[in-house]
């Protein structure tokens, strides 16, 4: 270990990228190869001591200090100012906000508690909107989407669940997209505010459900303000992103003409950057829709709610149907709002002419809008969603997937059991046994190590800073059970990334079936899918892995598979007619050319991995996910769930920015965390 | 020039169409929600307007029917707590409620440590099932006075060990902790390593287990399965596919009705035995659910306060509600209309003056 440490300022810093590649990767491999033996070496001399654990129930004093947090909440809700003009008036801005939406979709609290607009003016309101954003085929796939959710007997829960959504990502956007120009045009606070938003992106919600419950009480602010911590970051970082993208060359020549700060942003800036805002939406929403299930613990009505209540009783064909319900309409926001971003390019190509038919038709469109609202606000029919006189689909689905998912469990049963155990006692606790029965501090100089070489950035100040912390939450021993689970997921998410990303990459018909199977691996409540998987792998670390995977690999698989269709087709076809094989192809031309996209791939699927820690517990998994679930449901352990949770998150910040570094040293030049982050809508 | 600024014309227009639109929606013509008969006037009007369809004139008469309860109750927050013999109670203190006493129930699904927190502020006024939870009873009720006990709920739960059947039947002496190590090889997984399996459940649940299988010393090692639908699957894919199992569990549970799982005799309870968690050694003690209301509730002399603190029912009645539920697919307000009408004498005794 001492080794490493001298060498390393010692060591020649990584060349420009046309430098000698061979020399700095033989340096490198040295150390790597090096730190290796001396962490087998620790772990073989030290045997299980200095790991620091910590049983079950016990608690450090700092767990015992955080407990003290609700007390003092309970104290001060009517008298410190704090509460008087800060919270309290948020929470009320909130409130009246989600309410306002619940009452004009879903429910009002007076008579049959029917909506401003019933359901008839909502699905025709939303199918305008969906034109005027986007464009006729949306519209058509708004207006179907919703209606067959209709058919699945779950609208008011769909409107609770939008209701939910649209005031979430819009405080999100209010405060995000500010904040994203702020730190778009100042290197200082976008400094401050990336480890701020790394905070909100991989803190375990579990962890703050209960403090949020607290400060702004039971009722829709607090889940929406849960939402909002999850759901901003990406509206911050991409809209940063997008005005930092501004080629150089074109701000020099608006100053040069002089023009003041705040006409620079409005006049250029923020048109260049209005692309990659709109991705940055597009995002937001993703995020706020992962968070239903979790809403739903503290008291939001929806989706979330149908499929947690029908999981009590294991019925995975009700889960199954509100979960698709999720799915769907993620996929309409998603694809309208991609839609919507394109459309500004398409627009200004087009001509005069279907311009003018478009707006027509919008108007048109606004009148029947108008009409259809109207006959919700008169009659029942077009008010409450008319399940009896129309087929019932949801049934027959749920049913369909309760068959498949007891058909599935009866006949894998004797192969899977094996799988988990091979794969438990070959890989995973082999690995495991060597992060916890490791010494503390050999595991932190391994870190340190491989965030630090090659120097520059990560600081190896800051890598020790955040292991000390790490030592201070108390909870080491679990983190490094998380971590050795969390190395494998990620290793086995790459793998699929690879194989997948390749394929679909290569093969436009390929990319079309398979892109909603992976939306749906993104979107659909984890449960849904875990009980038949708890079925087959028992409640086990394996089960929680292959959570994590399912979430995790759709992320890799689309990054990868961008990066691979953006190799230029001039170098494809050269290299065909070079006579290469497809094998050749991938191997020397399109993978090498989409290193980017690769080193992205591996570092989203981690931050994505790590975000299905809280939901691994669940099923086995135990670790910092357990401390953070047990810190929700039991008031002393409390604090140690919330140190587990920033346990968490301090795990998180190292793994990302030694990924990063890693991407930097094999390519010789900085990803953006912005770019990084790009696609990240994990479950919480 | 005029190009773009035809374009921002049609854009603002677009956006005050929209604006339009919802003031229609806000404030235009009728609604159909007048028919609920709260606002008298907005009633008559609606009457008026949407009497010509007969999904309009349904809505008033059904609306008519419920509004003829006395209107002495108002309304209570009812929280959810997220397991089924709980939503039992629920959904029938709701059904008695809102059609006896013609209250108006807010149910709140939530956390169990979440709901309590919602005494002091007056957001939740009613747990109905109560596990115990001795940190929190000090903190609200001895300490804050913010609620209080509103009685047994009258059913009993008793948490333990238990065994799929056909494991008890195939192996009758593995129901007695003595002979738990000489079947310990036969509950390691890859979970436990060397050890047999002792799998537990959610991380809220109550549990000694770590503690009894040192005590007991006992060649096992407990494994947190983490959930609720965990430990259901577990014991249900062990029951089917006959693979030999071990986990806390507890009743009533919905799940007995459907698997009969044999508890496993531990050591037995005497008060006190479980004084100190980490020597404990003994089963655990039956549990004599309770109800916990709001203070501010419990002093409001709705007749809700008084049909929750009469509320009082048996394992069995429970079990009938849960599996009208589960195995029955019911709606909850459904399964609780159909166990009230055949149980009128209970009901009746709930709600007698």
């Amino acid at each position: 270990m001492a080794t490493g440490l001298v060498e390393r300022p010692a060591a020649p810093p990584i060349g420009p990228p046309g430098g000698p590649p061979r020399r700095a990767l033989s340096v490198g491999t040295l150390i790597l190869l090096g730190t290796l033996a001396v962490w087998l070496l620790g772990r073989v001399v030290f045997a299980n001591r200095f790991t620091l654990p910590l049983a079950q129930a016990d608690l450090s004093p700092l767990h015992t200090n955080l407990n003290g947090f609700n007390d003092w909440v309970d104290a001060n809700r009517n008298t410190n100012p704090l509460f008087l003009y800060f919270f309290n008036e948020i929470r009320q801005v909130v409130d009246a906000t989600g309410t306002f939406f619940t009452h004009l979709i879903s429910k009002t609290d007076v008579g049959l508690g029917i909506p401003q607009i019933g359901w008839l003016g909502t699905l025709i309101l939303l199918t305008w909107v969906a034109f005027w954003l986007a464009n006729g085929k949306m519209a058509v796939l708004t207006a179907v989407v919703f209606f067959f959710i209709g058919l699945q007997g779950l609208w008011p829960d769909a409107m609770d669940t939008l209701a939910l959504v649209i005031s979430a990502v819009l405080f999100a956007l209010l405060v995000g997209i500010p904040l994203g120009i702020w730190a778009g045009t100042s290197d200082r606070f976008n400094k401050i505010v990336t480890p701020i938003l790394d905070f909100m992106q991989i803190l375990p919600s579990f962890a703050y459900l209960a403090p949020l419950a607290l400060v702004f009480l039971i009722g829709p602010a607090a889940a929406i303000i849960c939402t909002i911590i999850f759901a901003a970051p990406p509206a911050i970082r991409i809209t940063a992103h997008g005005i930092r993208q501004v080629p150089a060359t074109t701000r020099e020549a608006v100053d040069s003409l002089g023009v003041g700060r705040g006409q620079r942003l409005r006049g250029v800036l923020l048109p260049m950057a209005k692309r990659t805002i709109v991705i940055g939406i597009n995002q937001t929403i993703m995020a706020a829709l992962s968070m239903v299930t979790i809403a739903s613990l503290i008291g939001a009505p929806g989706l979330g709610l149908t499929v947690n209540q029908a999981l009590q009783t294991l019925d995975v064909g009700t889960a199954f149907n509100g979960g698709l319900a999720i799915v769907l309409i993620a996929i309409t926001l998603d694809r309208v709002s991609t839609a919507a971003s394109l459309r500004a390019e398409i627009a200004a190509r087009a001509g005069g002419h279907s311009r003018n038919v478009r707006w027509i038709v919008i108007g048109v469109g606004f009148v029947i809008t108008v009409v259809a609202v109207l006959l919700s606000r008169t009659y029942l029919w077009a008010a409450q969603f008319p399940r009896a006189t129309l087929p019932d689909v949801g049934t027959p689905i749920s049913d369909a997937a309760t068959s498949a998912s007891d058909w599935l469990t009866t006949n894998l049963a004797g192969f899977t059991s094996g799988l988990k155990n091979g794969f438990t006692s070959a890989i995973l606790n082999p690995f495991e046994s060597l992060l916890t029965g490791t010494p503390f501090f050999i595991r932190g100089l391994v870190l340190v190590v491989l965030g630090a070489h090659p120097p520059p950035p990560p600081p190896p100040a800051g890598v020790v800073a955040c292991l000390a912390i790490m030592v201070y939450l108390g909870v080491w021993q679990d983190a490094m059970s998380t971590l050795a689970a969390t190395i494998v997921a990620t290793i086995v998410v790459t793998m699929l990334g690879i194989v997948f990303g390749v394929w679909m990459g290569r093969s436009k018909t390929t990319d079309r079936i398979l892109r909603p199977i992976l939306d749906a691996g993104q979107t659909m409540p984890a449960f849904v899918y875990l009980v038949p998987f708890l079925a087959l792998f028992g409640a086990t670390r394996f089960t929680a892995i292959i959570a994590a995977v399912v979430y995790a690999a759709p992320a890799s698989i689309k990054i990868i598979a961008d990066g691979i269709s953006q190799v230029s087709t001039n170098t494809v076809e050269a290299a065909t007619s070079a006579g290469s094989t497809s094998w050749q192809l991938i191997t020397k031309v399109q993978l090498p050319m989409s290193a980017k996209a690769l080193a992205l791939a591996v570092n989203q699927g981690l931050i994505y991995v790590l975000s299905m820690v809280v939901i691994g517990a669940l099923v086995g998994a135990g670790g910092l996910g357990y401390d953070v679930v047990a810190g929700l449901s039991q008031r002393d352990l409390f604090g140690k769930g919330l140190a587990a949770g920033l346990t968490l998150v301090v795990m998180g910040i190292i793994l990302d920015r030694i990924t990063q570094a890693a991407a930097r040293r094999s390519l010789g030049d900085s990803i953006s965390p912005m770019i990084a982050r790009k696609q990240q809508t994990p479950l919480g | 020039m005029s190009v773009l600024n035809s374009r921002v014309g049609r854009r603002i227009g677009a956006i005050a169409a929209a604006g339009a639109l919802l003031v229609s929606a806000g404030c235009g013509g009728a609604t159909v929600n007048g028919a609920g008969g709260s606002t008298p006037a907005a009633a008559g009007s609606s009457a008026a307007s949407s009497g010509g369809s007969s999904g309009g004139s349904s809505a008033a008469g059904s609306a008519a029917a419920s509004g003829s309860a006395p209107a002495a109750c108002g309304s209570f927050n009812l929280a959810m707590n997220d397991w089924v013999s709980y939503t039992a109670d629920a959904a029938v203190v709701s059904y008695v409620a809102t059609n006896s006493l013609g209250c108006k129930v807010n149910q709140k699904a939530l956390k169990e440590q979440i709901a309590w927190q919602g005494f002091p502020t007056g957001q939740i006024d009613v747990i109905l099932e109560n596990w115990g939870h001795d940190d929190l009873f000090k903190k609200y009720i001895t300490d804050e006075k913010v609620a209080v006990d509103a009685g047994l709920t009258g059913n009993v739960g008793q948490i333990g060990w238990f065994v799929p059947p056909w494991l008890a039947a195939k192996y009758p002496d593995i129901t007695d902790y003595n002979n738990l190590n000489k079947y310990a090889d036969m509950f390691k997984t890859s979970e436990s390593g060397d050890k047999g399996q002792l799998l537990d459940g959610d991380a809220s649940f109550v549990s000694n287990d770590q503690a009894l299988v040192k005590n007991l010393n006992l060649n096992y090692k407990v494994v947190n399965g983490g959930s609720e639908t965990a430990l259901i699957q577990s014991f249900r894919s062990a029951e089917k596919n006959k693979t030999p199992m071990i986990g806390y569990f507890y009743s009533p549970q919905w799940f007995l009705s459907e698997v009969k799982l044999v508890k496993v005799a531990l050591p037995p309870y005497t008060k006190g035995c479980d004084a100190v968690p980490a020597k404990v050694a003994c089963d655990y003690p039956e549990d004599k659910l309770n109800k916990i209301v709001s203070a501010k509730f419990a002093n409001s002399g709705s007749p809700a306060a008084a049909l929750v603190k009469k509320f009082n029912w048996t394992n069995d009645d429970q079990n009938l509600v849960a599996k009208y539920i589960t195995a029955d697919k019911m709606t909850p307000a459904a399964a609780a209309k159909k166990w009230v009408d055949a149980n009128k004498a209970k009901v009746d005794a709930w709600l007698a003056k």
